[in-house]
């Protein structure tokens, strides 16, 4: 497969009153064609910031990006200027955002703002434009597109308007689009839907999807791949079967145990994750997930785990893997799930030093 | 759980009254929550459900029905005091824990502003005694008493949430939405939190949801609503074992499972609330289908229901 993404190293930090923020913290990751990469995280883990960064929409200053790579088709986006972004977004990458009540311009109609992308990056006529936009509006399931193209936001539903997102950002067939959790606002039955569309979709325009959210049941749902983020950067990274069946980070099971499963009575206490997520101003030295993880080891306070690699496709960064540690049983809820993936290395292999 | 705390009867709220864009929130419901367990209220956005919940506790004036708490009307003609005797035992959490706590106030003060108004503390030493130990129960600490919101966490917020309702040492609660705004492996604590203060206190939840999964792990009974009505109730295991009413199934069918291998094989349930095909003559209204199973439906589909799902 055709690797259109590769991010490597990617360093990102806020400059605020209460000192520099590390919110990302050298996140390596690729991307082929036509896959679904899902990024999963807490609030403030940096799956927000790695995703606006790809498309250098974080504020600079106060944003900055302190180092690293983004290859997109070999071209590194990082020293481009904001003109050169303009040709890019919307065009080749396009985003989804969360929120489809503010996200929207509610002075503008639905459709002069599908037309706006249309316009700019296809040389599309007026007429010719609006045509796309009510086909495009009927392709995400919008009834009475040819009425609807011509009203505003505020008469949409919310499940319309992510609809009409979605719209917006297919317009110009983008090579990538990153949706940052699209269906989070929405009730259940109607993110089945948009998720069905968003996979039909994909499927028709072979378009690669980076998707955030912090939803494990959307994830298993949508993502080919899963990519577990923990305070600024990816402690594990494997196929979507590697992450639900065989999870190696202590955060990823902490993830999994915390959440309920409907299959199953128990009324045991839920496995919580005690504590908070640390401060990144000032991260802690050594693993950061240390001080909320109860399998923590000595070593973890002092120095930084390596990336350890598991399988062809399977990366975790946790000193648990490491030959010397002590054999720990992750907790019941993930161990119910457990499968031995064939896949799998005989012994997992450091890949990358900790820094 | 035999003893009634409060019956729902017929409780109906319609906002703009007489006007065109007349809104039936909800639209004739009726419930009983026992003492000590937990009713979880679920539905899409919109299908009345925060309102039932506001309704119960008073903060809007229910258009038709009666609510009975401990045998007595919510909702009649109240002096002043009778009135504040009842919001002591009736408290709130909220869902947005970033809008629901005073910006300008301390967390001592935001816990402590029931307790002052219904004068349950004597000294000043008692009332800060008082604070730090409700903190406490819900795991914060003394030295967050003197803090302002913004200094915290959703999570933490949340708990501050919890304590204030607390605070009046209140009967029963009506969480609304609380862990939908907070991240997954803060809504497990939440939860727990929750949960243990249920056993401890013998407090009586109301637990307004969306999330499925998380309603089927905290209730004990479970009521779904769809356009102001509730269509099912049941307890916990057997609506998700058995649901009956095509609602029912539609929204359990949407639930994404945290498991790829069920996720790419699973079919998806759509409601079209035409199926019924209700003429006009038929009564529709809640009937038992199984013991403690009720399934809003008429006559016809409940020989039908009963017949498919025999025990």
């Amino acid at each position: 497969m055709e690797k259109i993404l590769e991010v490597k190293d990617l360093k990102v930090s806020f400059q605020t009153y209460g000192g520099t923020v590390q919110a990302v913290r050298g996140v390596s990751f690729d991307l082929h064609k036509g896959e679904t990469l899902a990024i999963v995280g807490e609030s403030g883990s940096g799956k927000s910031v790695t995703s606006q960064t790809l498309m250098k929409l974080i504020p600079m200053p106060p944003g900055q990006i302190t180092g690293g790579e983004i290859l997109f088709y070999g071209d590194d986006i990082v020293p481009k200027s904001e003109k050169e972004m303009e040709n890019i977004r919307g065009k080749d990458i396009s985003m989804i955002f969360q929120d489809p009540m503010t996200s929207l311009n509610p002075t503008m109609k639905v459709g002069n703002q599908i037309i706006e992308g249309l316009i700019k990056h296809q040389g599309l006529s007026k007429a010719d434009a609006k045509k796309r936009a009510i086909k495009l509006l009927e392709l995400v399931g919008i009834p009475m597109p040819d009425k609807r193209v011509n009203q505003y936001p505020h008469e949409f539903s919310g499940g319309m308007r992510q609809r009409a997102m979605i719209a917006i950002a297919l317009a110009t067939n983008p090579k990538l689009l990153i949706a940052d959790e699209p269906t989070t606002a929405l009730d259940v039955t109607i993110q089945a839907q948009i998720l069905e569309l968003m996979k039909e979709l994909q499927a028709k325009m072979d378009t690669s999807i980076i998707f955030i959210t912090h939803d494990l049941g959307v994830v298993a749902n949508v993502a080919d791949r899963v990519a577990v983020m923990y305070a600024g950067q990816i402690v594990e990274i494997g196929t979507v079967d590697e992450i639900f069946y065989d999870p190696k980070h202590p955060y990823t099971w902490g993830l999994l145990a915390s959440m309920p499963s409907v299959d199953n009575d128990t009324k045991d206490e839920l496995a919580a994750i005690p504590g908070t997520p640390p401060d990144l101003t000032n991260p802690p030295i050594g693993d950061a997930f240390a001080a909320r993880n109860k399998y923590a080891l000595a070593i973890d306070y002092e120095e930084e785990p390596p990336m350890f690699q598991i399988s062809e496709t399977h990366f975790a960064k946790t000193w648990l893997l490491h030959p010397d540690a002590p054999h720990v049983e992750p907790p019941a809820a993930v161990k119910l799930r457990q499968r031995q993936m064939s896949s799998n290395f005989d012994k997992p292999v450091i890949v990358k030093e900790g820094i | 759980m035999t003893e009634k705390l409060l019956e729902i009867k017929n409780l109906k709220q319609h906002f703009n009254v007489g006007k065109s864009n007349m809104v039936k929130a909800v639209d004739g419901i009726t419930f009983d929550i026992y003492k000590g367990e937990t009713l979880g209220l679920v539905g899409e956005s919109g299908c009345g459900k925060s309102t039932t919940g506001r309704t119960i506790i008073r903060l809007y004036n229910a258009t038709d029905g009666q609510v009975l708490f401990n045998g007595e009307n919510v909702h009649g003609k109240k002096s002043t005091n009778q009135l504040k005797a009842f919001n002591r035992k009736m408290q709130m959490i909220f869902q947005d824990p970033y809008a629901s706590l005073n910006p300008r106030m301390t967390v001592a003060d935001i816990i402590a502003e029931g307790i002052d108004i219904h004068g349950l503390a004597k000294s000043k030493k008692e009332r800060m005694e008082r604070v730090y130990e409700l903190l406490e129960t819900v795991g914060l600490n003394k030295e967050h008493a003197n803090r302002y919101p913004h200094e915290f966490s959703g999570g933490q917020r949340q708990r501050i949430g919890i304590a204030r309702a607390l605070a009046v040492e209140p009967e029963f609660i009506i969480a609304d939405e609380p862990i939908s705004a907070l991240d997954v492996s803060i809504q497990a604590q939440v939860v727990n939190l929750m949960k243990k203060l249920q056993r401890e206190k013998g407090l009586t939840y109301l637990f307004i949801a969306h999330d499925l999964s998380m309603v089927k792990y905290i209730s004990d009974r479970i009521g779904v609503m769809y356009f102001g009505k509730l269509v099912e109730l049941a307890t916990a295991e057997e609506l998700y074992s058995n649901p009956m009413h095509p609602y029912t199934q539609s929204l359990l069918s949407a639930i994404p499972l945290p498991d790829p291998e069920s996720e790419r094989t699973r079919q998806r349930k759509t409601y079209d609330p035409a199926v019924h095909q209700y003429s006009a003559d038929e009564k529709v209204e809640m009937r038992e289908v199984r013991p403690n199973h009720f399934v809003f439906c008429s006559e016809k589909e409940f020989a039908q229901y009963q017949k498919e799902h025999k025990s």
